[in-house]
C-alpha cells in the first residue's frame, strides 16, 4: 500500500507543478493571432513557418536547407498529457505525408506525418526523457524532428498560419 | 529491413485471421474515443490514425456517427444527452460521442491524468447515466436470470448485488456484462451497458418472450428504468463526501450509517438539500464502482422530479477540495488499472466467461452439468473442469519502458527471436498514471502463455517491446467489505 502511494505522490505533484514555458514560441490555445507571420521572424526571407491539416508544423531554417518539425498547439491541447514521443531514426529518408514520428498520451497514439520529404538529421533527444515538453511548448522546444529538406518549394503547397486557424475555427 | 518487413507480413495475416474471428481489432493509433464507440461486432480497419483524428473533435464525431451501432443509424441520427448535459458543459467538458450519447471525457479543472490521480486519492463523481437500468420481478425473475446468466441469483442476499454476464444461447459467448442487485425475493435491479442497448434488449426481449409463452404473460415483469439518472462517486474519500448529506429524519442511524454499507451492498436512502428538506426521492446507493476505489453507484428517479439529478451530483460536488468531476478518459484508465473489462474490447460475444478469467462469475451450485441450465452451460462448465481447452485467455501484461502497447498490438513469442509466433492480440493498454507511467495491458494469449511470470513481446509500430504476463490488478482494489 505505501509503496503505491509513494509512487503515486511524486508523479501526482510533479504533473500538477508544470507551468508552461515561457517560450517566445508559446501559443496560448485560445490565443488569436491577428496577422499572418509571427511576431519572432526576425529574417523573413528565409524562415518560414508553415502548417498542414494534420495539425503538423515545419519551420524553415535560415538558408532554407534544412528544418524542423513538430506537432501544433492546437494538437497538443486536444491530446492532453503528452507521455511518449516515438523519435525518428537518423537519415531515414521520409516522404511527405508519412509518419516521421508519433506521439502518445495515456488515452491515445498518434502519428506526426512530415509535411515534405526529405532526410532526417536527428530527432529532438530532450522529449526522451521529457514527452511533456510537447505540451508545455509544442512550437518551441517540443519540436520532433529536423530534416534536411528534399525540396523546400514543396512548403508553398502547405498552410500559412492564418490558412491553418481557419481549419481549426471551421 | 529485411527482418522488418517478414514481420510487417506477419501483421496482415495475423489481421486477416483476427478479422475472420471477429477479434476486437484497432489501428495502433486507436484511442479512447474510438475504443469505447465501436461494438465487438465492428471488425475496425487497420488504419494508421494521424493527429488529425486525434485531435479534431468534430473529426471523432462523424467517425462515431458512422461507427455508433444503437440509435444512431444513420450518420444524420442527434446523439442523446444524459439529464446532466447541461451541468457538463458548465464544467467546462470536452464532450465525445459515446455509445450512442454525448458523453464528457474530461473537464476543464483537470487534465486526464490529473483527474486520474484525483479519484484515486480523493473523490471523483461520474455521470453513468447513459447505462441501462432494469428492473425484473414475477415469479419467473429467478428462474430467468439463471437462465441468461451462470449466476446464483437466488442465493443473492436481499439488497446485495453481484458482476454477472449475459449469456448467448448454446456459445456461452458474453452478450454484456452487468451487475446483478436482488431487491426482494423475486424483485431484480441490474445495470447493463449503453454500447449494447440494442443487443441487449433484443437478446433479453427474446428470452423474456420464450419464458412468457410457456409461463404466462405475468410470469416476468420487465422495465427499462429509462428516466433514472446514474452517478457514481469513486475515491478513497468518496464515503466522508457523501455520508454527511444522508438525511437522518424518520430513519433508523443503522440505515443511515454508510460505514455498515459494504462492497456489493445497496441501500435505498434519501439525502437532504441546502433548504434542509429531503430529496423527492430516495436514491438507490450501491457500495460498488468500476474504479477499483471504495465508492457508490447512485440511481436517481425524476419522476416529478427532473432537477433530482443535478441537485444530488451539486450537492456531491459542494466542496471541491474533496470531490470533482471525472470523464470517460479517467474512468477507461481507473478501470485497467483495476483490471476491469470494457465490453467490446476486452471481452466480446467471441469469449465465454472462461476464457475471459471470469470463470469466478460462475455460481458454485451452478456447475454441476447435470442440473445447470444457463445458456452454454456444457460449453462453460466443460472449460472449467478443464482450462487446458480454452484456447486464448485474458491476461495483464506489463510492457517494457516505451511506448505502450495498445488494443490491437500484437502480442509475440520470441523464445526464437529469428521466429517470433504471434500468440495473441492486445484489447486494452495504456501507460499507467497511478504507476508512474508504466506500460500495462490486458490481452488474450495462447493457452500455456497465460501463467504469470511469461515473457513475451508485442509489436508497436513494427518494433519488437518485452512483456510479461502478470496478475491483476495493478493497484490493490479498496473495497468496504466488512470486517473478517
Amino acid at each position: 500500500m505505501s509503496s503505491v502511494a509513494r509512487a503515486i505522490r511524486p508523479f501526482a505533484s510533479r504533473v500538477i507543478s508544470q507551468k508552461p514555458l515561457a517560450s517566445a514560441c508559446q501559443v496560448s490555445p485560445a490565443f488569436r493571432f491577428p496577422r499572418g507571420t509571427r511576431s519572432f521572424s526576425q529574417s523573413p526571407l528565409s524562415q518560414v513557418k508553415k502548417y498542414t491539416e494534420s495539425h503538423e508544423w515545419i519551420e524553415l531554417a535560415e538558408g532554407g536547407k534544412t528544418a524542423k518539425i513538430g506537432i501544433t498547439d492546437y494538437a497538443a491541447h486536444s491530446l492532453g498529457d503528452v507521455v511518449y514521443v516515438e523519435l525518428p531514426e537518423v537519415d531515414l529518408e521520409i516522404v511527405a505525408g508519412e509518419p516521421v514520428g508519433a506521439v502518445e498520451s495515456v488515452k491515445s497514439a498518434s502519428d506526426v506525418l512530415s509535411p515534405v520529404s526529405g532526410k532526417v538529421i536527428k530527432g529532438n533527444s530532450v522529449l526522451e526523457d521529457k514527452a511533456k515538453t510537447i505540451n508545455e511548448s509544442p512550437e518551441g522546444e517540443g519540436w520532433i524532428a529536423e530534416i534536411e529538406v528534399a525540396d523546400a518549394a514543396e512548403l508553398d503547397a502547405l498552410l500559412d498560419e492564418a490558412a491553418y486557424k481557419e481549419t481549426i475555427d471551421a | 529491413m529485411s527482418s522488418v518487413r517478414i514481420l510487417t507480413r506477419g501483421v496482415d495475416l495475423a489481421a486477416a485471421r483476427a478479422a475472420t474471428l471477429n477479434l476486437p481489432r484497432a489501428s495502433i493509433g486507436s484511442t479512447v474515443l474510438r475504443r469505447e464507440l465501436s461494438s465487438a461486432a465492428i471488425v475496425r480497419p487497420t488504419v494508421r490514425r494521424s493527429l488529425k483524428a486525434n485531435a479534431l473533435v468534430t473529426d471523432v464525431a462523424s467517425r462515431a456517427a458512422n461507427q455508433a451501432v444503437r440509435y444512431a443509424s444513420s450518420s444524420s441520427e442527434p446523439l442523446s444527452k444524459t439529464q446532466l448535459y447541461d451541468l457538463h458543459l458548465e464544467h467546462g467538458a470536452k464532450m465525445v460521442p459515446f455509445a450512442g450519447f454525448d458523453m464528457p471525457l474530461q473537464y476543464a479543472d483537470l487534465s486526464h491524468v490529473e483527474s486520474h490521480m484525483w479519484t484515486r486519492e480523493k473523490a471523483s463523481l461520474f455521470d453513468v447515466s447513459h447505462m441501462v437500468q432494469h428492473q425484473l420481478s414475477g415469479p419467473g425473475a429467478i428462474d430467468l436470470l439463471k437462465k441468461v446468466t451462470p449466476s446464483s441469483v437466488d442465493k443473492l442476499a436481499p439488497n446485495s448485488s453481484t458482476l454477472s454476464c449475459l449469456l448467448e444461447e448454446g456459445t456461452g459467448g458474453i452478450v454484456d456484462d452487468c451487475v446483478i442487485t436482488r431487491r426482494g425475493e423475486d424483485s431484480f435491479y441490474f445495470v447493463t451497458n449503453a454500447g449494447r442497448r440494442a443487443e441487449d434488449l433484443a437478446f433479453l426481449s427474446a428470452e423474456i418472450d420464450a419464458y412468457r409463452s410457456k409461463h404466462g404473460a405475468d410470469s416476468i415483469k420487465w422495465e427499462i428504468l429509462a428516466d433514472r439518472a446514474l452517478v457514481a462517486l469513486q475515491g478513497p474519500l468518496a464515503a466522508s463526501v457523501l455520508q454527511p448529506l444522508i438525511n437522518t429524519a424518520n430513519t433508523p442511524s443503522s440505515e443511515t450509517d454508510l460505514s455498515t454499507l459494504y462492497f456489493g451492498n445497496c441501500r435505498e436512502l434519501y439525502l437532504t438539500l441546502p433548504d434542509g428538506s429531503a430529496t423527492a426521492h430516495p436514491l438507490l446507493i450501491s457500495r460498488t464502482g468500476y474504479t477499483g476505489e471504495d465508492g457508490f453507484e447512485i440511481s436517481i428517479p425524476t419522476s416529478g422530479a427532473p432537477s433530482l439529478p443535478r441537485q444530488v451530483t451539486e450537492l456531491l460536488l459542494t466542496d471541491s477540495s474533496k470531490s470533482r468531476l471525472a470523464g470517460l478518459a479517467a474512468r477507461d484508465s481507473l478501470r485497467l488499472e483495476a483490471g476491469m473489462c470494457l465490453y467490446g474490447h476486452d471481452i466480446t460475444t467471441a469469449q465465454t466467461p472462461p476464457a475471459a478469467a471470469l470463470g469466478w462469475i460462475v455460481g458454485r451450485d451452478r456447475r454441476d452439468p447435470v442440473s445447470a441450465t444457463f445458456n452454454g452451460a456444457s460449453v462453460i462448465l466443460s472449460q472449467l473442469a478443464s482450462p487446458k481447452t480454452i484456447p486464448q485467455r485474458r491476461v495483464g501484461l506489463t510492457v517494457e519502458k516505451g511506448p505502450p502497447a495498445r488494443e490491437g498490438a500484437l502480442v509475440l513469442d520470441i523464445s526464437d527471436p529469428a521466429n517470433p509466433v504471434e500468440v495473441g492480440v492486445i484489447t486494452s493498454g495504456l501507460p499507467s498514471p497511478s504507476l508512474g507511467g508504466a506500460n500495462i495491458a490486458m490481452g488474450y494469449v495462447n493457452q500455456g502463455l497465460h501463467k504469470k511470470g511469461t515473457e513475451l513481446a508485442v509489436k508497436v509500430r513494427n518494433k519488437v517491446r518485452k512483456a510479461t504476463v502478470v496478475g491483476m490488478p495493478w493497484i490493490t482494489s479498496k473495497f468496504h467489505r466488512p470486517p473478517q
